[in-house]
């Protein structure tokens, strides 16, 4: 029996071992031409977890998980203020160069949308246009890798040549996290990733999900109350662009401290 | 969180039928309460005044609890199923069960006190000691409406106060020991009777343990917090006899 002391200790120490932080958000704000999307948002990413931003429809997850690997660039009137940082890096400085940002920060999207091409050219692609590989058997050696990772060679390793818009809804959403890896990123960034995926193939991914925290940081956007408790060790709540809470996300589906985090997971509003 | 913010908390699902399955288990939890405080009540009735038929009553009324206790969990089953309820829902749900289990055993206690009225009939019973037990019955009784109450109104302050109060029962039980072990020693023909009175004294003892459980029960549900400090304990008849 340890002492009371020792478990105090104990836990104590738990606490300091938090993972450390990969990246960093700091009163970020979104707009969307005059319109505010998001509200001073201070979000820490720590390495090596999963990562679930929650909350109703509109109230700005999907929007703050783009910031982080600056997808909204792509959209003319959408401005970002505030800082994100990757392992201390402001990602929004001049200097930073947005396609190897998407090389380092990776992502899935919700509805699986594998390249008109081969199984391989899928995963090869990525490598190709980032000079990671240069030989046949080293363009292999990716591919192979990458498939296993997301738990899909046994399954497509005699049709490699075969178009990947072929497979199956769940394969194809396994695809594009094989293609995500590829590149070898340290974060990545999944946007509902099984919600267009029957309950089999998000149990897939899902475990896949736990796998790949060993390698990678995951930020995860999704409406699945129970994916993200169970997928997540971090949950982050946000309503009307704002973030409400972020804690243990144990806590958050047992005994969350906000009145509107509590109203949203019991199914109160939304 | 305050009571507050968790009355707060109680505004309406957005699918009706969830709070309806909700509330099913808050009202069968009551009924099951109600139940176990008259069977309690009637089980010292019977025994104070020595009667038969009550003491049956209580012993078929047991079945009532046993059949509740049994439709609460697979009601809390199939809420867990069909929606898997979060948070504050959640205690809801994992509470109804453990409190209807509790509830259960009180049940089991009354009936074992209610078994004992015709074993005891017909025999001398010291006044002084079945008033004991009366008030002894009393207090435990008290504890058990009280916890319902905190029950019904989600109340962590009242939950807590009733669980502090343990210790009175705990102490009376141990003077009225005490008082059954010395009529025993005076004659020998008190023996079976005071046997009797001694199991009904330690059930009452029982029902406010799991008043004091369902107490605990009731605050996690409120805070979503365990009760971990250890309550005042003043049964000290593990030890009556060992050197005194």
């Amino acid at each position: 029996m340890m002492s009371e002391a020792a478990v105090e200790e104990a836990v104590g120490a738990k606490v300091d071992s938090q993972p450390p932080v990969k990246m960093q958000g700091r009163m970020v704000c979104v707009y969307y031409g005059d319109s505010q999307a998001l509200y001073d948002v201070n979000l820490d990413i720590r390495k090596n977890q999963v990562t679930a931003l929650i909350g109703p429809s509109g109230c700005g997850k999907s929007t703050f998980l783009r910031c982080l690997n600056r997808m909204n660039d792509t959209i003319d009137t959408c401005q970002v203020k505030g800082s994100i940082t990757l392992d201390g890096g402001d990602i929004y400085d001049a200097s930073v160069d947005v396609v190897e940002l998407r090389a380092r920060v990776g992502m899935v999207f919700q509805k699986p949308n594998p390249f008109p091409k081969s199984i391989y050219e899928n995963i090869a692609y990525g490598p190709r246009i980032h000079g990671l590989a240069r030989t046949k058997s080293e363009f292999d050696e990716i591919v192979e890798t990458s498939l296993r990772k997301a738990g899909l060679f046994e399954e497509v390793k005699d049709r490699l040549t075969s178009p990947g818009t072929g497979l199956s809804g769940g394969q194809q959403q396994r695809l594009c996290i094989a293609r995500a890896i590829a590149v070898s990123p340290e974060v990545i960034l999944m946007d509902e990733p099984c919600s267009a995926l029957d309950p089999i193939a998000t149990a897939k991914v899902e475990e896949l999900i736990d796998e790949l925290r060993q390698n990678f940081t995951i930020v995860i956007v999704t409406h699945s109350m129970q994916q993200a408790a169970r997928v997540s060790q971090r949950t982050a709540m946000f309503h009307l662009g704002n973030l409400v809470e972020e804690g243990d996300t144990d806590k958050m589906f047992t005994n969350p401290d906000d009145q509107r985090t509590q109203d949203y997971i019991t199914g109160r509003f939304g | 969180m305050t009571d507050e913010s968790n009355q707060a908390s109680l505004a309406a699902h957005i699918v009706t039928s969830y709070d309806e399955d909700l509330q099913y288990l808050v009202r069968r939890i009551a009924e099951m309460g109600g139940v176990a405080e008259r069977m309690l009540e009637e089980a010292v009735v019977s025994l104070v005044n020595s009667d038969p038929a009550l003491s049956q009553k209580v012993i078929s009324d047991d079945l009532l609890l046993d059949d509740a206790e049994r439709q609460i969990g697979e009601k809390a089953v199939l809420i867990i199923a069909k929606r898997q309820p979060m948070a504050a829902d959640l205690r809801d749900v994992i509470g109804a069960i453990r409190i209807a289990a509790d509830l259960e055993r009180v049940g089991d206690m009354a009936k074992n006190i209610a078994k004992r009225v015709l074993a005891v009939q017909g025999m001398a019973q010291p006044k002084k000691l079945v008033r004991g037990l009366d008030h002894l019955a009393e207090l435990a009784l008290t504890q058990l409406k009280e916890v319902l109450d905190a029950y019904s109104q989600r109340s962590a302050e009242m939950a807590n106060s009733i669980r502090e109060r343990d210790d009175e029962i705990d102490a009376i039980y141990t003077s009225l020991f005490r008082e059954l072990l010395t009529y025993m020693m005076e004659d020998p023909r008190n023996i079976t009777a005071c046997t009797h009175l001694l199991f009904c004294a330690k059930n009452i003892e029982r029902i406010g343990d799991h008043a004091t459980n369902i107490a605990e029960v009731v605050y996690y549900i409120a805070t979503g917090d365990q009760l971990v400090n250890d309550r005042p304990k003043d049964d000290e008849t593990a030890t009556v006899g060992a050197g005194d």
